[in-house]
This record gives structure tokens, C-alpha cells and sequence, in this order.
């Protein structure tokens, strides 16, 4: 008799996640798969609203990356205004982009400190009890108190920037509504320890040290778990420099091979096509030159890393170059060096921001670019979980009649599909029991890609946790709530 | 006490989930001495920061099993953390906060009935009710900016010291 193992949804991860493992009677694994139950409902909502609502309203769809759909959003109009892709000021560009860096820090900080430290510090068999961020409070004091202070200070960096921590408003068509004052700055540059940005470039820096100390000491483990060949994608500036906010589309195959090369993001439906399974209620995406098959590709920090040519800020640029020799050069397909990855841009973050912090355009007051409205406009964006699509187009009454959204964690859909499937069969199949341990680095790989589902709405009993095992004849044979 | 913090939490384009941070909204229009507000869309780790720098926290937040119109209740710091994902619980922020401060202030939860969480602008009709209520309990709570009064409105709740399921 065999038997399914389901998790859902998964835990650390947003709350509409489920894995399905099923077993054989020898319990050897037979088939693995991450369903992930997608909002998709938000291009109807959205239809019929006046257009320069769309980059508030986008808000609604996630309480984790709201920033990013904001600016997407808001990049998608600039072209619909008339502004285009590159013709803000210098000041709205600017301010955006430090919205941006401010988001991309916390949100890497809090994946390195709230989601992944639990399992580097404590092993990934460890006590689930107090392999959570709380333990590293209790074990770890002077981790914790980084993790909570960058979160912090990026969360205060958001603030300045977009207005309001709950639906942020700085990003409008064309521009941006606000700059950055002069008592905002200095808060900023010489606000007292450790919330100034020389601390948060330190602290990054340690973080990555952290982990390449981690690695020299576990080096096959975070060599060999979840490592897979793929193709990868992001955006890179015209110079092929590592650029989050604005570029042009790459793609890269296994052997570093370019599949796209400058490819103007308002063209992306020539190159990407999505395709449904049954199975599944979240579109894969992949590569329409390769075909649905083998088009399918990673997005994120270890693919950005491995699509751009260089990064522009010093320090980050140092240990690009020691991530880039690890490997010879090539693309990395490491699902743990994701962390990695991660952390080399939380240090580029926090390098730009301290760029743009000191620079004079954010006290000027040329916000708006304004020019000749067109019915159609594609924003792009690196969001910190990889490339993240908003299309929209608008009739003659302004209102907007279509829009297309595709986020990070659904070009990672079969990426996170393979990871999962590793570990079913590298870690759970064949053995006579399953442990907590085990099923933990389900989570671990898919946390890996930290995917953020459709997940704003958390009210108090809205998030069960359910685990349930099924036998091959549909008979649970266990099951758990937490 | 000199400093309560009321934090709302929830996001407003959610219908019913958006009655924590309009309680908030709603207070800071009133500028009430002694209190301090924030809100967001999710708890998170920055939080413990505030908490940590106030003497008592009220966190507020819609809830579907709860009786209606509101409940309130004293928490205690909970150190396991169960189905959380990138958000966190009002007890494990507390627990965060004693561990990196060595020390957290009394907490409570008001804990607000919602209905419908769908991405629509208004909320419920039944859930405006009970916000109206719940504005009402809170202001008049924090006026009276005294500990025992909080635990006995949390007693008369029936749930001090009983987490909110």
C-alpha cells in the first residue's frame, strides 16, 4: 500500500503552498509536487479602474512586497503617460530607486535572519522549537538584533519614500510625489547607531562573511542540496551591470550561453510564454525561443548574479567576483548558494542607497515628466524574489481594460518543482521512516527561492497549518494542525 | 503608565482584514495623550523595537473566530513558532522582544470580528458594526491608561491570559 505525504501549506513560506510526496509501499518516491494555489483574480479586479490607481491598488495583492507591484506598476504607466521607460527627472528616478534598494534590504535581511539563519544555525534536523528566529534571539542575541535593525531601517527608508508604510503612494505615472528632505537624509546617513547607513553596509557584510564561513564549514551540503542545471533571467543595465530597478531582459543558458540579449521589456510576450498544467493552479512560464519543455528558467539573486556581467558598487563588486570564481565563471545552479547570492545584493543595497543618499537630486523638487499618453505600457522590475512583470492597457476613457501580471514566484514555479523534487528523492525516498528533519528540507529548498504567495490576508484563524498522510487507497493515516 | 502603543495590523484592501489599522487611523485623528500608534500590513521583527520602548502594547487585528463584536484579551510571549511565514504572531514578536531586550511590556489583543477578506475596498457591513464598538471599548480604554483596568476588561472577556485561536 502507498501512501502521500502532503504539507500544506508550507510553513515560513506564504499560506496557499502545498507539497504532495507519494509513496510507494517500499516507500520509495513516486512523484513530488509543489501546488501552489495563485491569485490571479487582481486583472479582473482591476479592470475598469481609472489607470493612475493601479499603483496603489496593486497594493492589495501582497503584505510582504507591496513596494515592488508599486513600482512595477507605476513603470507600466510612465509609458502610458508618455513619460517612457527612461525619461523621469533625475529626482523621480531616484527616489524610486531608493524606495526600491530600501525594499530590496529589508526583505533580504529579513530571509537571511527570519527565515534562513534558523536552519544554518541550528542544522535543519534541529529542535523545531526553537529553530525559528525567536531561538536565535535566545542563542544568538547580537544576529538577532541585526536582522530586527535592518529590517528596521529599511522599513524607515520605505517610509520616506513612498509616504506610508500601508499603501505608499510615493510612485506616481510619470514620476514620484514627494522628495526626500534634507532632516530625512541625515536621519538616514548620521541617524545614531546603529540605525545609520555605514552601520547597515557593516552588518551586510557580516552577514556575508556569516555565511561563507557556513559554507567553508558545510561545503558539500550547500553544494550538493537541491542543485540542478537551469536557464536564468533577469533584468541587467545596457552595460550588462547588475541593475534592480531598470534594464533590459537576459537570459542565460546552463553554460552561460545568451538566449535573450537586450531585449526591450515592452516586447517581453515575443519571449515569454506561460503554460498551464492540470495539476497545478499556477502558470509555468518559460522561454518561447527554447519551447515549453526546456524553456523553463530561474529568476532571483542567484540568476541575477548569474545573468549580469558586473556589479557597480565596490564592495559588492569584490565578492561578486569571489561568488563568480567559485564556479569558473559559469552559471551556478546551487539552489543554498540563493543565499549567497542574496547576500551579495543585501550589501549592494545598502552601497546604492548610501550613493543615493548622498546625492542632491533627491532635494530637488522636478518630480513629474509628463508627455504624450499611449493606450499600452509594460513596467519591469527586479523585485527581491526575481523579474516581476505589469502590463497594462487602458480604453479612452482612461480606465483600464487589461492588465497581465507575472510575479517572481511564478517564473520560479518549476525551478521550486525540481528543488522539491530532489529532496523526495535524495532525502525522503526509501527510507522507513520520514522525520521532522526530513520534511523540514522540503521546506528548506523551496525556501531557497523565498516565494511570496498571495498572502496580505492573515487575519487570526485565516492560516491553518495542515499535515496530513494518505495512503495510495485515500485513507489518512496522520494528520496535524498547527 | 506614560506610553501605550496601539498597533494595527491588516491590509485595508482586504475588506474585513483592513479593521485593525483603521481602529489606528481613527485614534491618531484624536492625538490622545499617553498614546502612541502604528500599523502595518503584517507584524513583522522591527516590531519588537516598538514594543520594547512602551509600557503597555494594544495590537489590533481582525479575527474570524472570534464572537462578535470584539474581544480582548492579554497575551503572554509565545516562543514557538508554528505556521508562521514571512509575518509574525503578536506572542512571537513579544518573545523576540524579551529575548533581545530582556524584557517585554503587558499585551493585549483586540481582536475584532471580520467576515470577508476578498481584495475589495469596503468592508462588511457586520464588520463596520463592530469596528464601531471596538473604537468605541479602545478609546475609552487607553483614557484610562491603567494596567489593572486592562486585565479587567480582559477577565470580563473571559480570555486574560488565553490566546485568541
Amino acid at each position: 500500500m502507498g501512501r502521500k505525504i502532503t504539507i500544506e501549506p508550507v510553513t515560513r513560506v506564504e499560506g496557499h503552498g502545498k507539497v504532495t510526496i507519494q509513496l510507494d509501499p517500499q516507500n520509495n518516491v513516486t512523484e513530488s509536487r509543489l501546488h501552489i494555489v495563485e491569485f490571479r483574480g487582481f486583472e479582473r479586479f482591476v479592470q475598469g479602474r481609472p489607470y493612475w490607481e493601479a499603483p496603489v491598488l496593486v497594493q492589495r495583492l501582497c503584505g510582504i512586497c507591496p513596494v515592488s507591484h508599486h513600482l512595477a506598476a507605476a513603470k507600466a504607466l510612465d509609458v502610458i503617460v508618455g513619460a517612457g521607460t527612461e525619461g523621469l527627472t533625475p529626482t523621480g528616478e531616484k527616489m524610486r530607486r531608493l524606495m526600491h534598494f530600501g525594499q530590496m534590504f529589508q526583505s533580504h535581511a529579513l530571509h537571511f535572519f527570519h527565515l534562513v539563519s534558523p536552519d544554518l544555525l541550528f542544522g535543519v534536523d534541529g529542535d523545531p522549537a526553537i529553530r525559528n528566529v525567536i531561538g536565535v534571539a535566545l542563542m544568538h542575541k547580537e544576529l538577532a538584533v541585526q536582522g530586527v535593525m535592518m529590517r528596521k531601517f529599511g522599513q524607515e527608508i520605505i517610509r520616506a519614500t513612498a509616504g506610508k508604510k500601508i499603501h505608499g503612494t510615493g510612485a506616481i505615472p510619470g514620476g514620484i510625489n514627494k522628495n526626500l528632505s534634507i532632516e530625512e537624509r541625515d536621519e538616514f546617513l548620521k541617524g545614531a547607531d546603529p540605525l545609520n547607513i555605514d552601520k547597515m553596509i557593516e552588518w551586510s557584510q557580516g552577514a556575508l562573511d556569516f555565511f561563507k564561513d557556513y559554507h567553508a564549514k558545510n561545503t558539500e551540503w550547500i553544494d550538493e542540496f537541491a542543485t540542478f542545471p537551469s536557464s536564468h533571467m533577469s533584468l541587467v543595465r545596457k552595460d550588462g551591470a547588475l541593475d534592480l530597478y531598470h534594464g533590459v531582459l537576459r537570459a542565460v543558458d546552463n553554460d552561460g550561453k545568451k538566449i535573450l540579449d537586450d531585449v526591450d521589456y515592452q516586447d517581453y510576450l515575443q519571449y515569454v510564454g506561460e503554460e498551464v498544467r492540470s495539476w497545478s493552479y499556477m502558470k509555468f512560464p518559460y522561454l518561447k525561443s527554447i519551447g515549453k519543455k526546456d524553456g523553463w528558467y530561474r529568476v532571483g539573486p542567484l540568476a541575477r548574479l548569474n545573468v549580469c556581467d558586473f556589479i557597480p558598487t565596490p564592495l559588492a563588486q569584490k565578492e561578486f567576483e569571489i561568488f563568480k570564481a567559485y564556479t569558473k565563471g559559469k552559471p551556478n545552479g546551487m539552489s543554498m548558494h540563493m543565499h549567497w547570492a542574496r547576500l551579495i545584493e543585501l550589501l549592494h543595497s545598502a552601497e546604492v542607497m548610501k550613493e543615493l543618499l548622498n546625492d542632491p537630486d533627491l532635494q530637488k523638487d522636478d518630480l513629474v515628466t509628463k508627455g504624450t499618453k499611449v493606450k499600452e505600457g509594460v513596467g519591469l522590475i527586479e523585485a527581491p524574489r526575481g523579474t516581476l512583470f505589469h502590463h497594462y492597457r487602458i480604453n479612452d476613457d482612461d480606465q483600464i481594460e487589461m492588465a497581465n501580471l507575472i510575479v517572481s514566484t511564478t517564473h520560479n514555479n518549476e525551478p521550486m518543482n525540481r528543488a522539491v523534487n530532489w529532496v523526495a528523492n535524495n532525502v525522503i525516498s526509501g527510507q522507513a521512516e520520514v522525520t521532522e528533519g526530513m520534511m523540514n528540507q522540503v521546506e528548506v529548498a523551496i525556501r531557497a527561492y523565498d516565494p511570496c504567495l498571495s498572502c496580505a490576508t492573515h487575519a487570526i484563524g485565516k492560516m491553518p497549518l495542515h499535515v496530513q498522510l494518505v495512503d495510495g487507497e485515500g485513507n489518512v493515516l496522520d494528520e496535524q494542525y498547527k | 503608565m506614560n506610553q501605550i502603543l496601539v498597533y494595527g495590523f491588516g491590509n485595508p484592501g482586504r475588506q474585513d482584514d483592513g479593521l485593525g489599522p483603521e481602529i489606528v487611523r481613527r485614534l491618531e485623528l484624536e492625538r490622545l495623550p499617553g498614546v502612541i500608534t502604528d500599523s502595518n500590513y503584517q507584524l513583522n521583527i522591527e516590531d519588537a523595537v516598538a514594543v520594547a520602548g512602551s509600557d503597555a502594547v494594544i495590537f489590533v487585528d481582525a479575527a474570524l473566530h472570534v464572537d462578535e463584536p470584539f474581544a480582548f484579551c492579554r497575551l503572554t510571549p509565545a516562543r514557538e513558532i508554528t505556521f508562521t511565514t514571512h509575518a509574525m504572531s503578536p506572542e512571537s514578536v513579544l518573545a523576540l522582544c524579551e529575548d533581545i531586550y530582556g524584557k517585554t511590556p503587558p499585551a493585549y489583543i483586540l481582536a475584532i470580528k471580520g467576515y470577508e477578506w476578498e481584495m475589495a475596498a469596503p468592508m462588511t457591513e457586520p464588520a463596520n458594526e463592530n469596528l464601531e464598538k471596538a473604537y468605541s471599548f479602545i478609546r475609552a480604554l487607553v483614557q484610562k491608561s491603567s494596567l489593572q483596568a486592562f486585565d479587567e476588561c480582559a477577565v470580563s472577556s473571559g480570555c486574560l491570559n488565553t490566546a485568541v485561536q
